[in-house]
């Protein structure tokens, strides 16, 4: 997984309350068995005019001049509710997503993020709403930072604000490390626990 | 030392302690389908790792498989087959379990894993589908996962999961009739908002719950997620353990009895702690239904659509207006007097025998409204089978429902089956999100009593009103 230290990019406000994951990522979108080729389906009800179609909605954020290049999305409430669809995550990445702002998230897409190298950052609803006023004026110039050494927002007019993530979270996106070689370095216990268990509950193992 | 059911199921499945409140825990069953869980095994396999235990994974087909009579491995949906084709393969590949099209065991995951006696009480249950909460209904602590996150509980047989804040919902009171476990959580939800539960596991308690059917307290499970929860469990009692009795994967004999006196200790302490509680009187619950696109977005069925310019929160309002034009209704209307394109019974939330046994006792000897489309779609083969045996599939045909195969099928667009655009459908499922039925079609969300009652009527109709003039 690719590495996120910190980041200067524009940002595209999407400020719309419970954005689920079948918007993020129409299911008539996700087409064969794989992690990629979903950039095209990110949002397509919103991004294109018809279902299915490719000819795009000029309204839409994403389609609009600079937010084109947008790698920051500053989101609203429980963004990426719904489905566990991880191709979600897969779709926003490919399409250019590194970080997203919001007031919170569902809680298997936060998880999905983390997992590929998108940073989830939440922070207060006002605060992400101040940062989009000052984004609007001009996206060109007036980029957000996420630092995450820091854990740390800078908003166009040099205001910062800090956010947690869980240190394992952190340190997985910092270093792009692969969480199974990580468990997998714990084998040994988990061979243990299982020998234990089969004592303990012989009926979970038929 | 006083414990919840879920402390206790927690330590049970601790193998290390990551720190910062992060656990890596065991993991008992892992259930995959072939819309997320092909991506996972593929990925597995590409990384040369092997599945650990592959006798304790399951797989099913039920997201993108057709649910019509004579159905194959042709789909409607662009690349469908695909999905099909190479999930059976990897599966074979892997070893694990596959209940393939045919095979009668086949269903949608979440109805399947309960039947089969695969979802135990306490054991820990991952799926990547985010209703594995489902299971919480007969004591699993369950819950949703990602593809990849299923790639690490197949390779290692544990996940590390950061342990959510604990909330106990208590139901208490008695549910008048006609109003079901569906009009309890849809309640829940409109009460305390989408993401009132975001970052909460939940106990569901109180003697309403209680004196739920076990296949009810599935219902209630089902939306945990869309309460936000990262999941919900009720502690298992003598209801579950004469349900868990004789399925195929469920231990019997000494095994069993063994189990049971485990089970018996998985309830939550007097005194024991939450970080939130919510008590809910369900007395004067009223059935629900919703009027816009978030599942929170319900009221009582004899309500009316709300006005937008009432709410004082500008995103909420914002969310109000937009969902309000998506649905094609405006503020003030009498649910009631909302007229219905189609009907439909099924998906994990609402598709086992005691929903279409309520359904059909409402539709027997009636027939739906002319120009109504009305489909049922069993859960599960086994359900499909057990309804045919007492005759309900006759019961739906006469009444001018179509009777399919079991599958997710209308529950979602999987871009081959939906409604149509602007299409109104009352449905047993759980989410009314944009397009989540078919590019532009409008959701309402109910119970099966709901359902039926409406499609009888052509419009949104209480099932109460139908059982008085009987
Ligand atoms: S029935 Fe619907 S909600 Fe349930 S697993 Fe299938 S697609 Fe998901």
């Amino acid at each position: 997984m690719e590495k996120f230290t910190t980041l200067t990019a524009i940002a595209a406000p999407l400020l719309m309350i419970n954005v689920d994951t079948d918007a993020i990522i129409p299911s008539r979108e996700m087409k064969k068995v794989s992690k990629t080729g979903l950039a095209d389906g990110l949002f397509a009800a919103w991004r294109y005019t018809t279902p299915g179609g490719r000819e795009e909605n000029p309204d839409f954020v994403l389609n609009r001049g600079p937010y084109r290049q947008a790698k920051i999305l500053l989101a609203g409430l429980n963004f990426g509710c719904g489905s566990s669809r991880e191709h979600a995550a897969w779709a926003l990445h490919e399409w250019g997503v590194r970080a997203i702002l919001a007031p919170g998230f569902g809680n298997i897409f936060y998880g999905n993020c983390v997992r590929n190298g998108i940073v989830p950052v939440v922070i207060d609803n006002a605060r992400v709403e101040a940062i989009a006023a000052q984004v609007e004026r001009d996206p060109e110039r007036n980029r957000v930072t996420v630092d995450l050494r820091q854990n740390l927002v800078t908003a166009p007019d040099g205001s910062t604000t800090t956010f947690a993530l869980a240190p394992a979270d952190r340190e997985m996106l910092l270093e792009g490390l692969d969480a199974i070689a990580m468990t997998q370095k714990r084998d040994a216990e988990i061979l243990a626990f299982q020998a234990r268990d089969r004592e303990r509950r012989p009926w979970i193992y038929p | 030392m006083t414990l919840s059911i879920i402390d206790k199921i927690w330590r049970e499945h601790g193998v290390a302690d990551l720190g910062d409140g992060t656990s890596l825990l065991y993991i008992d069953r892992i259930f995959l389908h072939e819309r997320t869980g092909s991506v996972a095994l593929k990925g597995l396999q590409a990384a040369g790792r092997r599945v650990r235990n592959p006798e304790l994974v399951f797989c099913t087909m039920d997201h993108i498989v057709d649910t019509l009579p004579g159905r194959t491995d042709q789909t409607r949906m662009p690349g469908g087959t695909a999905f099909i084709t190479e999930t059976r393969a990897a599966a074979h590949a892997a070893g694990i379990n596959l209940f393939d099209l045919g095979d009668e065991r086949q269903g949608i995951v979440h109805v399947v894993s309960p039947e089969q006696g695969i979802a135990l009480p306490g054991v820990t249950l991952v799926c990547p589908d985010s209703h594995t909460c489902t299971l919480g209904g007969i004591g699993a602590l369950a819950w949703g996962i990602g593809s990849t996150e299923a790639e690490h509980a197949l390779a290692t047989r544990t996940l590390a999961v950061r342990r959510p804040k604990s909330m106990r919902v208590s139901f208490d009171g008695t549910l008048a009739p006609g109003v079901t476990a569906k009009d309890m959580i849809l309640w829940l939800i409109a009460a305390h908002s989408a993401a009132g539960g975001v970052g909460y596991v939940i106990e569901f308690a109180g003697s309403a719950v209680r004196a739920l059917t076990v296949e009810a307290r599935l219902t209630l499970c089902n939306m945990a997620v869309e309460f936000g929860a990262w999941t919900g469990i009720i502690a298992p009692d003598d209801k579950v353990f004469d349900y868990v009795r004789g399925r195929p994967w469920a231990p019997s004999g000494a095994r069993l009895d063994a189990a049971i006196a485990h089970w018996r200790t998985l309830v939550s302490d007097p005194g024991a702690r939450f970080d939130r509680e919510i008590a809910i009187d369900c007395d004067r619950l009223a059935p629900q239904v919703t009027w816009g696109t978030s599942p929170q977005d319900a009221t009582a069925i004899d309500g009316s659509v709300p006005d937008p310019a009432a709410e004082t929160d500008p995103n909420r309002r914002k969310s109000m207006e937009r969902a309000l034009d998506y649905m094609g209704l405006s503020a003030g209307t009498n649910l009631g007097d909302v007229r219905i394109d189609a009907a439909f019974i099924g998906s994990c939330t609402n598709s086992r025998l005691s929903d279409l046994r309520a359904a059909a006792a409402i539709l027997k000897g009636r027939t739906v409204a002319p120009g109504i489309k009305a489909i049922c779609v069993p859960g599960s083969t086994q359900v499909k089978q057990a309804a045919e045996r007492e005759g309900l599939d006759r019961v739906f045909r006469d009444a001018g429902f179509e009777w399919r195969e079991s599958g997710c099928s209308m529950c979602f667009n999987a871009g081959g089956e939906g409604f149509g655009a602007k299409e109104r459908v009352i449905s047993t499922t759980n989410r009314n999100f944009e397009n989540r039925q078919g590019p532009g079609t409008r959701t309402h969300l109910a119970s099966p009593l709901t359902v039926a009652a409406s499609a009888l009527a052509g419009r949104i109709a209480d099932a109460r009103e139908v059982t008085e003039r009987r």
